[in-house]
């Protein structure tokens, strides 16, 4: 069929935490630009398991850049060459006949991996329990619009609400620092009056968990910003340095 | 008797929720703490359930397969959510919600629970506020609403595109919170295999920890599954990859009633498919309704481009057959006019198999109003443009990106192609009032129960009950229950009941690698997707639904013969996962025709080809269907049918028109 391609593709295999891993070569033929990147490795899988091969294990589930389950760095890149888009999103149509690809997972000590291209971001979660809520009880609300919010703070909080927790961040830092990611987060709630109760709290609490987390320092070189799928701004850390600051002298 | 008793509260119905909340029994703050509590699933049903009841003081356990609990499927919901709020003045109440809800359903859900749901409506928006998700307001700082389909008032809040990824990450916040405080006991990346019942009483579950492959045994004094819908059933859906019936079918296997299987939602407005090789649909949020207009060629076969046909020759199809609703017409309406355009031959794209969805008009109108706003006089065509354009893209932005994404098409200039999709299911575990299904203790939330939608769900409705569910509801039926529990000790789960379940999960894993056969999992599941598509889906017949009994039962024999799962049961291995779930599917999928040959009406998502008008609009029939039908497995594949009947003393069933 017209339009479509044959690839080489290097793929990380790794057993399990415990052992090495290493690239693997797989070409793969008649390609649509029309695929996913995702449906690409379903092809490829198929191919595998038909022959009698282990699949390639990677993480995905909704399929439309939402749910931040899918995580592949692909050539040197995470979430691939395309801006703005996670791995899910990428349609072959961004390659071109006779590509190589290679795929990796994330990597970073604080996303350790399971196997082949799926890591542990578990994390993430851990820094959120920390403090990214605001603590209401259910049934302790009053009505929505008592208090009034400036359309520009609930749709600033909002753009930084958009983070789908995906890692990308952490991924292409050379620090493997979680800035981008706790920033958002702690910028979403400082941005409303709602989360200003517990703000101080909130950003030490995070920031020592990120810590201890294993996660690097920020040296504001910005490729976090470049990388987010969700277009997370590098504002927000300074917003949150702000706060961590504040929250310091307090 | 009957064996399904409903549980109805006595009284008005305005008054059966505020009378049982004031009569339910309480369990007293020492005694929660020593009740232990097992949620499946992590969406807006089971976050919102988990934490309120870790909140009021009960030990928690949660599971999800996916690695956070934030990554339910909840989180790809796009277009809003409904509260009875009438913060439009535009003359909304509980009473028309619940009736519009109602009706929407086509007169097949229980009065009771659906009023319920419309009064704690209001409740879920107040709270969702409180713990700081990001709903869209307007410039004088109030809560913004959009229209949805199947109502004549805006009730719906949202958050751009994202409405579903806001309120879950709200609610997951209030997990993660219970989680920190040590309330609540998070198990990602566990999948539940089968549910333990000790004595008549559901007493705990059966988890395979994903990562090492151990199973696990996991006790509690009740276990509420909020394990989402099994749209997936047809292999291609709007549906996350994950999302699956195993945890309700297993609990339907143990006893739990299943009700109306086949009622599915089909929805009006997904980018159609493309290839062979497509693994999923994305759905075009129905929001995109209030602004686009559908249409299709008046010529048949009709082979130009959109723009080079004009205004004359286009058939805007659901404003001439339903002058009333417009394109704001419920979903199953839409999606069924849609396929009757495409099937005679009207259809457009490269398959034929879809319909336009345009915003001409739209973004010209909103391009005028912009203008004024902006004080700009004499604007020109392309400024004009460029101002509807902004306004479109602040309100759908995010849906206009992912669309251009998949299709490579830019829907600011081209009518977007669409077609209808698997969507959702109303059907589900069978519960009564309190949300308990046919076996003690065992409770359902969400998607996963058979739901207050009837035969048909409104839009931005699922998100509304997902979370009246777990913040507003559970909290006070499940103190009817574990009132009753405060003496029972934690059950050791050394108890045979617990071996032999875990007995059970591991026979059906060893079986499964055993056969070794040929053929991929996704192989079978995709046979099983055509023959419920073709024969189960937007439209039924006597018999297409025999042939797809036999065929499926054909595919299960091949499925248990053939089909090959790689790798090991001690490892990380997803296709494994994948194996178990169609298992699931393919037996559900028998149950599914078999309801849908019972219900020899059409209702809602549910048309059958034989019981239509003369204009082809669908032709309920009350006098013998006014039931929930609750099927009870008795092993081997036969199923007994239970009739709950449906009693409507507040409205006056009525054929609906949409006119
Ligand atoms: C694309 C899309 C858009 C939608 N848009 C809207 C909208 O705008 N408005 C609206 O009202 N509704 C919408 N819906 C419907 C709505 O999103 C869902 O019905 C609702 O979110 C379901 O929530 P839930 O909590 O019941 O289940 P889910 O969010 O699906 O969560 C299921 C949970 O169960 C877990 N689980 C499942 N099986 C197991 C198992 N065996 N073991 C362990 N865990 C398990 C999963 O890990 C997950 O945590 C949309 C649906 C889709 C698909
Ligand atoms: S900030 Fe961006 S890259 Fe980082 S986790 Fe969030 S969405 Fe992903
Ligand atoms: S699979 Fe959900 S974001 Fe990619």
């Amino acid at each position: 069929m017209s339009g479509h391609m044959n690839l080489t593709l290097k793929i990380w295999r790794q057993k399990s935490d415990k052992e090495k891993g290493k690239l693997v070569t797989y070409p793969v033929q008649n390609i649509s630009p029309d695929m996913s990147f995702l449906e690409m490795f379903d092809v490829l899988n198929e191919q595998l398991i038909t022959k009698g091969d282990e699949p390639i294990a990677f993480d995905h589930d909704c399929r439309e850049g939402i749910c931040g389950m899918c995580s592949m760095y692909i050539n040197g890149r995470p979430h691939g060459p395309k801006r703005g888009v996670t791995t899910c999103q990428l349609h072959m149509r961004s390659f071109k006949d006779g590509d190589t690809i290679v795929v990796e997972p994330w990597r970073a000590a604080a996303f350790p991996v399971i196997k082949d291209l799926t890591v542990d971001r578990s994390a993430f979660d851990r820094v959120i329990a920390k403090g990214g809520f605001i603590s209401v009880n259910t049934g302790n609300a009053q009505d929505a619009n008592n208090i009034p919010i400036p359309k520009t703070d609930a749709d600033a909080a909002f753009e930084a609400a958009a983070c789908i927790g995906c890692g990308a961040c952490v991924a292409t830092c050379k620090n493997s620092s979680a800035m981008l990611f706790v920033s958002a987060k702690v910028s979403q709630l400082a941005l409303l009056p709602q989360g200003r109760v517990e703000a101080t709290a909130r950003v030490k609490n995070m920031v020592a968990q990120m810590d201890e987390e294993g996660f690097g320092n920020c040296s504001n070189t910005g490729a976090c910003e470049v990388e987010c799928p969700k277009g997370i701004s590098l504002e927000n850390i300074a917003l949150m340095n702000r706060e961590f600051f504040v929250a310091n002298i307090k | 008797m009957s064996k399904l008793d409903s549980k109805i509260p006595e009284g008005a119905l305005e008054q059966k929720w505020e009378n049982y909340k004031s009569s339910v029994a309480l369990v007293n703050p020492a005694n929660k703490r020593s009740l232990e509590v097992i949620v499946v699933g992590s969406g807006l049903a089971g976050s919102s359930a988990a934490s309120s009841l870790a909140e009021m003081g009960y030990k928690v356990k949660v599971f999800c397969f996916q690695d956070s609990p934030r990554r339910a499927h909840s989180i790809a919901a796009q277009g809003g959510i409904n509260a009875a709020k009438n913060y439009q003045n535009d003359g909304d109440s509980t009473y028309r919600l619940f009736y519009d809800t109602i009706k929407g359903g086509d007169y097949r859900s229980r009065e009771a629970n659906v009023y319920r749901l419309a009064s704690v409506s209001s409740n879920i928006i107040d709270q969702c506020v409180a713990s700081g998700v990001p709903l869209a307001r307007e410039y004088g700082g109030m809560l913004s609403n959009r229209s949805f389909g199947g109502t004549q008032v805006q009730r719906t809040f949202y958050a751009a595109g994202q409405t579903g990824q806001q309120l879950l990450l709200g609610a997951y916040s209030g997990l993660l919170r219970q989680v920190g405080l040590g309330n609540v006991e998070m198990c990602a990346r566990h999948e539940m295999l089968d549910v333990v019942n000790i004595d008549g009483k559901c007493r705990g579950i059966i988890a395979r920890d994903l990562i090492t492959g151990k199973l696990e045994r996991h006790f509690g004094h009740a276990v509420l599954l909020c394990s989402g819908g099994y749209g997936n059933v047809f292999y291609l859906s709007t549906n996350a990859m994950g999302s699956n019936v195993t945890a309700a079918w297993k609990a339907h296997k143990r006893g739990a009633f299943f009700g109306n299987p086949c009622f599915t939602q089909i929805h009006p407005t997904c980018i159609p498919v493309s290839g062979e090789h497509q693994s999923k649909l994305t759905l075009m949020s129905e929001s995109l309704r209030n602004d686009g207009r559908i249409w299709v060629p008046k010529k048949h076969g009709d082979t130009r481009k959109a723009n080079e046909i004009t205004e004359e020759e286009r058939d805007y199809y659901l404003e001439r057959r339903y002058p009333a609703f417009g394109n704001l017409v419920p979903r199953d309406v839409a999606s069924r006019a849609a396929k009757e355009r495409c099937d005679a031959g009207f259809g457009v794209g490269a398959s034929k198999m879809a319909v336009y969805l345009d915003f001409k008009a739209a973004i010209a109108r909103y391009g005028h109003t912009q203008a004024v706003k902006l004080g700009v006089h004499n604007p020109s065509a392309d400024e004009l443009k460029e101002f509807g354009k902004q306004v479109v893209e602040e309100k759908y932005g995010n849906l206009f990106a992912m669309y251009e994404q998949i299709t490579g098409e830019n829907p600011y200039e081209l009518p977007m192609r669409i077609y209808p999709a698997v969507h959702y299911t109303m059907g589900g575990l069978w519960v009564d009032y309190n949300l308990m299904t046919t076996v003690p203790g065992l409770y359902a939330l969400g998607e996963a129960n058979f739901s207050d939608h009837g035969a048909n769900r409104l839009g931005a409705s699922a998100l509304m009950q997902g979370l009246a569910d777990g913040y507003f509801v559970i909290p006070y039926t499940i103190g009817a229950y574990l009132s009753k529990e405060i003496s029972v000790k934690a059950i050791s789960t050394d108890h045979e009941a617990f071996v032999a379940a875990e007995k059970n999960a591991q026979e059906i894993i060893d079986k499964l690698f055993a056969i070794k056969g040929t053929k991929s999992v996704d192989y079978f599941h995709k046979r099983l997707g055509k023959i419920m598509w073709d024969k189960c889906g937007m439209a039924r017949s006597e018999k297409g639904l025999k042939e797809a009994i036999a065929e499926i039962r054909a595919l299960r024999d091949e499925f248990w013969k053939d089909v090959r799962v790689p790798g090991t049961a001690n490892d990380f291995n997803p296709e494994l996962e994948k194996a178990g779930r169609v298992a699931d599917f393919i037996e559900l999928g028998e149950l599914m025709c078999i309801d849908a040959l019972n219900r020899t009406e059409s209702c809602g998502g549910h048309f059958r080809e034989e019981s239509q008008t003369e204009e082809g609009e669908a032709l309920r029939k009350d006098d013998e269907f006014a039931y929930v039908a609750a099927w009870e497995n008795n092993g081997n594949h036969t199923y007994e049918l239970h009739k709950e009947e449906l009693k409507f003393e507040a409205i006056k069933i009525a054929q609906r028109s949409y006119k």
